[in-house]
């Protein structure tokens, strides 16, 4: 009895070796499997409220600040809705934009223009332009979804003190901005610290820091300092977060065009 | 010193052989800078304005593909198709942050109410031609791409690469970029042989300047030195004279350029010039030593006499009219342009290095050389000249002052004119693709302004607007305005769309809540690289309008930025405006170069004729020698009036340079004929004395000098061209002034002088 069934163990260990030797000799199947855990730990929270400040500035040193709020649903299956309300600067204030983020079709979009009392759906399939005329394009700041990116595992190592993968991803979608990305993941919490953003002509163009990663909901980390630089241009985007409020209670009501104007 | 020296002309020779090989390896650190900011220091006003403006916003290097179908039609469905494979391909151009074309021109417009934004050439889903006809109707009533990404007549478009180079080594990043987008046009050239495509923009302004002056490099410094090899051997007919001269001065050359590149110097499109002078000097001076010996020789003395004497009768002018030329050099560091004070630098150092040579390796090389006597057949032809000017002297000095003033006349109708486009003459491509450019779309010459309200979103409020709109506007109606790339029209669009794309909402925004809105609605829409971040800064402060000009010169474009100025002080007191552009900069520093080089000029003739007064010790040769230094430049600069009429940096520097230069002839001259009536000739003997001692030599230098900076011309860079044929005109007018004017007014002021004077100082010579 007892040496077959060790012979049983020894089988399954050794099937178990075959299949995880077989899958860190495959990159691409590391990467996948990296970026499957990554979502899985950032998935239940169902809505979440974040305040954001942005400051932006320009190569001559020059500031300016906006201030957003983010509710978001989490959706599975497809992309996250999310609400955006601009707080700052006071001219648009009032203005809130929502998103219903696809995997690989064009996202819809509305935004409510209080001083036209109008909602109006941008009919665009670019989201790789500046947000609010920041270092974030949309698409940077839209939910991570596994289905719109090729994962590539490309080496691991040590990032701001602790063991890293680093995960080279290819979007998918036809219009993104870039050409691939390289993402920085903490090997004990799989929390996102860097990106790197190459471009079309697959130079480096930005990089995303994240930071000050935060404890919520008993489940979740949260970055509550994101810094974007832009190599080319020498302009950058520091996003901090000022409150974040995960199971906020939110409903799929919050997120229905019909929301938009009574959202602030 | 010098006698010691002619007993050891082998150790002279090693000695300099071997300053020849500490210097040499300078050279390598000779880098060539291909950029036309190396014209403007660092607190140059209009580039400082520049630069802040391009870290506001962002950077407007660029490269422009011209594409012109041979059908003459952009909007065919292939030749639009063609445009987007371009458009495509341009992204991928080393250092591009963005490409503009018709074909993804974000162009928005009004479903009920969706705004649709997106490239004009997307798929529609239309028949090829009606989306064809489709996309002729929007782009030639856009505002935003009619005459500057698409000919008026539909006939030429353009593609606009924005470039950002890293600038940590510009050259190179420069060359990266040029061969990408020559790849790309050489690739579209195969595929579409009917179809013309040419290259401009600021980053092909940068490679032509840095390629032509490596072309100069090639091709002007052998012409050069084939040129002085003939002249040389025409003039002292002897090989042996014809081989120290060249060693003087290929040696001069290579320690110059040596030292400049041990002493941190660079190579720029002005300094590219330093061989060809510094050869060209160096010559002059050798000219008169060795016409010296070769006189003496011809008197039956030693050879070893010979130089010694030579020596001993040239020490005093030669040293003298170095210390004139490099004063006049010197001059240079008044310029407002860089590489212009480099340039007058390093001719002065070659200069005196030239100096040296000739009275060290010079005697050395003709000591260890079998240098003959030459046939004195030349002096008899210099005794009939003498004859002839002091025949005619009465005519030929009220004529030729009476010319003189006809050419100061001339001279304001010289122009002051500084576009870099036109520093290239036709042949260089890039001349050639701005030409077409100009003669087809709009012109190469464009302004940036910065319209700052000075509050954060202040941009957007209505009365800013307003103003915004009513000064490109006003910008549009200004004869010279080609093209106007401004906000408002982007607002005055949405506006349309937000209203159901009817016709009479193009307008602005009615308050300035909605043209915020607006704003953030439209930069939502917009892909990657085609954003507002160039022309709205970051807390909306401010926007950049471009304007571009057809046919306009430097002149024009400073009194546009004057009357663009008032504008706004007149009807917009709370807005500041900034102009800045390449061709601002180019145009303000003309201005500023001009009047520094008059100061410099008048500071050269100052020094001059106080240095002269050492030597010559009278007022009235003093005076001849002022004469001998400003009517061949009042000259040259009348008949360039008529010749081109107009004057660029290149030729800001010609007046001082050349009184530097061609004051050493008439100070041999002068040397000669003031020794000859200290020895107690009457005024004709001493001009015949003179005539023949230093006639021979001063045609020789004078031939070296005019085709040497003759050799210039054959350059592409028109600045440098212009520079080497008003300085030839002017050392052959220098000639002609010494031998046919100066002869009768030192004649004339020595009668003037009277018996008395005469006696006056004869006795205080004698007591």
């Amino acid at each position: 009895m007892l040496p077959k069934k060790k012979y049983k163990l020894l089988n399954l260990f050794l099937l178990a070796l075959a299949l995880s030797t077989q899958a860190q000799s495959d990159p691409v199947q590391r990467g996948l499997e990296i970026a499957r855990e990554r979502k899985a730990r950032d998935s239940g929270w169902v809505t979440s409220e974040v305040h954001y400040r942005m400051t932006l500035r320009n190569v001559a040193g020059d500031t300016s600040a906006r201030e957003i709020v983010t509710r978001t649903l989490e959706v599975t299956g497809d992309g996250d809705k999310s609400l955006t309300l601009f707080k700052q600067p006071a001219d648009v204030r009032g203005t809130a934009f929502l998103n219903y983020a696809h995997i690989d079709t064009p996202d819809d979009q509305w935004l409510f223009l209080p001083a036209l009392q109008r909602v109006k759906r941008i009919a665009s399939r670019n989201k790789s332009g500046p947000f609010m005329g920041s270092e974030f394009a949309y698409e940077d700041l839209s939910s991570f979804e596994v289905e719109k990116y090729v994962f590539r595992l490309v080496g691991e190592e040590t990032f701001a003190g602790q063991r890293c993968f680093v995960v080279e991803s290819i979007p998918n979608y036809e219009f993104s901005g870039y050409k691939r990305r390289v993402s920085w993941i903490d090997q004990s919490h799989y929390r996102l610290l860097k990106t790197e953003y190459y471009d079309r002509k697959d130079s480096l163009l930005k990089t995303l820091s994240l930071s000050d990663y935060q404890w919520h909901g008993e489940h979740f980390w949260r970055a509550h300092t994101l810094e974007m630089v832009n190599h080319q241009t020498g302009k950058s985007t520091q996003m901090l977060v000022q409150q974040l409020k995960l199971d906020a209670g939110l409903s799929e009501r919050d997120f229905k065009k019909s929301a938009l104007k009574r959202a602030h | 010193m010098r006698y010691g020296l002619l007993a050891y002309p082998g150790l002279v020779v090693s000695a300099i052989a071997l300053l020849l090989a500490a210097t040499a390896p300078g050279l390598g650190k000779l880098d060539f800078r291909s950029d036309y900011r190396v014209f403007f220091g660092e607190d140059n006003p209009q580039l400082r304005e520049f630069e802040s403006m391009q870290r506001i916003f962002a950077k407007s290097d660029n490269v422009a593909i011209i594409v012109a179908p041979g059908n003459g039609n952009v909007f065919t469905p292939g030749n639009l198709a063609l445009l987007k494979a371009v458009s495509d391909a341009a992204w991928q151009t080393p250092y591009s942050t963005r490409v503009d074309s018709i074909t993804n021109f974000q162009h928005t417009e009004a479903d009920g109410d969706d705004l649709q934004v997106r490239d004009l050439l997307a798929d529609s889903g239309l028949p090829p031609t009606t989306q064809a006809d489709r996309i002729r109707r929007i782009a030639l009533n856009e505002p935003l791409l009619k005459g500057r990404l698409v000919s008026p007549r539909g006939h030429v478009a353009v593609i606009n690469i924005t470039i950002q180079l890293p600038e940590i080594n510009k050259s190179r990043e420069v060359e990266e970029v040029v061969s990408s987008v020559r790849k790309l046009v050489a690739r579209f050239e195969n595929e579409y042989a009917d179809v013309d495509f040419f290259l401009s923009g600021i980053v092909m302004l940068n490679n032509s300047l840095s390629e032509e002056s490596r072309a100069d490099i090639q091709t002007l410094i052998p012409l050069m030195l084939a040129v002085i090899l003939l002249v040389l051997t025409l003039a002292l007919r002897s090989t042996v004279a014809m081989l120290a001269t060249f060693s003087v001065v290929i040696a001069s050359w290579l320690i110059t350029l040596g030292l400049a590149g041990y002493l941190g110097y660079f190579l720029s499109a002005a300094t590219v010039n330093v061989p060809m002078i510094v050869m060209t000097l160096a010559v002059a001076d050798c000219v008169h030593i060795i016409t010296g010996v070769q006189q003496a020789l011809a008197r039956g003395q030693s050879r070893r006499d010979a130089i010694g004497d030579s020596l001993t009768h040239n020490l005093s002018p030669v040293l003298l009219t170095t210390a004139t030329t490099v004063f006049g050099f010197l001059t240079f560091n008044f310029s407002d342009v860089p590489p212009f004070r480099d340039l007058g630098n390093l001719v002065a150092l070659g200069v005196i290095i030239a100096y040296i040579l000739s009275l060290t390796l010079l005697p050395a090389l003709l000591c260890l050389l079998p240098l003959r006597a030459r046939p004195s057949r030349g002096d008899n032809r210099m005794e009939h000249l003498a004859e002839w000017v002091l025949v005619h002297r009465n005519r030929l000095l009220p004529g030729i002052l009476l010319f003189s003033l006809a050419c100061v006349a001339l001279l304001p109708q010289n122009r002051l004119n500084d576009v870099a486009v036109r520093y290239f003459d036709e042949r260089v491509p890039f001349r050639q693709a701005a030409d077409f450019m100009e003669e087809n779309l709009s012109g190469y010459v464009f302004i940036d302004f910065q319209f700052d309200s000075g509050v954060p979103s202040g941009l957007t409020r209505s009365d800013a607007l307003q103003q915004l709109d009513a000064f490109s506007d006003w910008l549009r109606e200004q004869p010279e305005v080609a093209h106007v790339s401004t906000l408002s029209d982007t607002l005055k669009r949405l506006n349309m769309n937000m209203h159901g794309d009817r016709p009479v909402e193009y307008r602005l925004p009615r308050n300035s809540e909605l043209a915020a809105q607006y704003l953030l609605l439209y930069e939502l829409s917009l892909p990657y690289g085609l954003d507002l971040t160039n022309s709205v800064n970051i807390d909306k402060s401010a926007t950049r309008i471009t304007v571009t000009f057809s046919n306009i010169g430097s002149n024009q474009l400073v009194d546009f930025e004057t009357r663009a100025r008032r504008w706004i002080q007149d009807n917009a007191p709370d807005i500041t405006l900034t102009a800045a552009s390449p061709n601002l900069m180019f145009a303000h520093i003309s201005e500023r170069n001009m009047f520094s080089m008059v100061m410099g000029t008048l500071c050269a003739l100052l020094l001059i004729a106080l240095l002269l007064m050492v030597p010559l010790r009278s007022w009235r040769l003093g005076l001849a020698a002022l004469t001998a230094m400003l009517v061949p430049a009042a000259i040259g600069f009348g008949l360039w009036a008529i010749y081109e009429g107009e004057i660029n940096l290149g030729l800001s520097v010609v007046a001082s340079m050349t009184i530097g230069i061609v004051v050493d002839d008439a100070v041999h001259f002068l040397v000669k004929y003031r020794r000859a009536r200290r020895s107690g000739s009457s005024s004709e003997d001493a001009i015949r004395y003179s005539f023949s001692s230093v006639g021979p030599a001063l045609i020789t230098t004078t031939a070296v000098l005019a085709s040497g900076f003759l050799v210039l011309t054959a350059s592409s860079f028109r600045i440098n061209a212009n520079m080497g044929l008003l300085t030839a005109m002017i050392v052959l007018a220098a000639l002609l002034i010494d031998l046919l004017m100066l002869p009768p007014l030192l004649t004339h002021l020595d009668k003037a002088r009277g018996v008395i004077d005469h006696a006056a100082e004869k006795k205080i010579q004698t007591a």
